[in-house]
């Protein structure tokens, strides 16, 4: 089975995703959902890493996912804790009610 | 037509259309499991492109862990539905423009050169059959960038403790 499929194919669906991950942060109001788009532009960005790990035959694209992922599991843990912290304060988990800063 | 290109084709519009999912949907646990089904997807890509450690990295840490840890919340919370807040009637206009705009810069620059891009990747399966390629993943892994990886491994620590003393109460504090 020698077919394959071009890295442009794998850098398109990367970037598609990535758009749309962009989009999310910007139209949803809920933060849990905008930390999920968060994590679908990471994974985009891995996608792309390995896509170009496997275009160069490299390994070290597919260690640097590895690190990615790793970076992205300590980043979902405290930014859910910091959403029950206000959630815990304001009995509202939502973006506009975290104006305490506003002048 | 082969089947490689048909298995790529179908995943990838599994992975859009649950991206889409993700951004349209109203409740918060339809939301996390769209996305799990994207991960899914982008799992199977990892697969096609010859890096199976990363694939079950992907099924173990991200569908298993992260998206427990936020539907967990969810539940927790009860933000399920949260009460429809008023919107400003320009933000998702300009939102999706400004999206546009992004992708666009995005294609452009990743495909002003497709000479180099458009080139054929090699057969995948000749790596995924053997174990060699997960031999030198680990070799280096463990060698080269051992330094980095217990780095990770503080990071971890630091986040473990950071978020036991974020959600502590304080002494006497009620709720």
């Amino acid at each position: 089975m020698a077919d394959t499929i071009p890295l442009s194919y794998y850098l398109a669906i990367s970037v598609v995703l990535f758009t749309m991950g962009a989009l999310g942060v910007l139209i949803r109001r809920n933060p849990l959902i905008v930390f999920m788009s968060v994590e679908l532009m990471l994974n985009s960005a891995n996608l792309a890493f390995v896509a170009f790990a496997r275009s160069f035959n490299a390994l070290t694209g597919q260690i640097f996912v590895f690190f990615v992922m790793t970076v992205a599991a300590a980043e979902v843990a405290v930014g859910l804790a910091l959403i029950v912290i206000i959630f815990r304060n304001k009995h509202s988990i939502d973006v506009d009610l975290m104006n305490n800063l506003k002048g | 037509m082969n089947l490689t290109l048909i298995l790529f084709i179908v995943l990838a519009v599994v992975a859009v259309a649950a991206a889409i999912g993700l951004l349209v949907s109203r409740n918060t646990v339809y939301a996390a499991l769209f996305l799990v089904l994207n991960y899914a997807s982008v799992a199977v890509f990892y697969l096609l492109l010859g890096a199976p450690f990363i694939a079950l990295v992907q099924v173990t840490v991200y569908a298993g862990a992260i998206m427990v840890l936020f539907l967990f919340v969810i539940m927790l919370l009860g933000a399920e539905k949260l009460p429809k807040a008023k919107v400003l009637p320009w933000q998702r206009p300009v939102a999706i423009g400004l999206a546009v705009l992004l992708l666009a810069e995005a294609v452009f620059l990743l495909f002003r050169r497709l000479t180099t891009i458009s080139t054929p990747l090699a057969n995948p399966a000749a790596s995924v059959n053997s174990t060699e390629a997960l031999r030198t993943l680990g070799m280096a892994l463990f060698n080269q960038y051992l330094l980095p990886f217990e780095v990770t491994s503080i990071l971890l620590l630091v986040a473990m403790v950071g978020v036991i003393v974020l959600t502590k109460k304080e002494k006497g504090e009620q709720g």
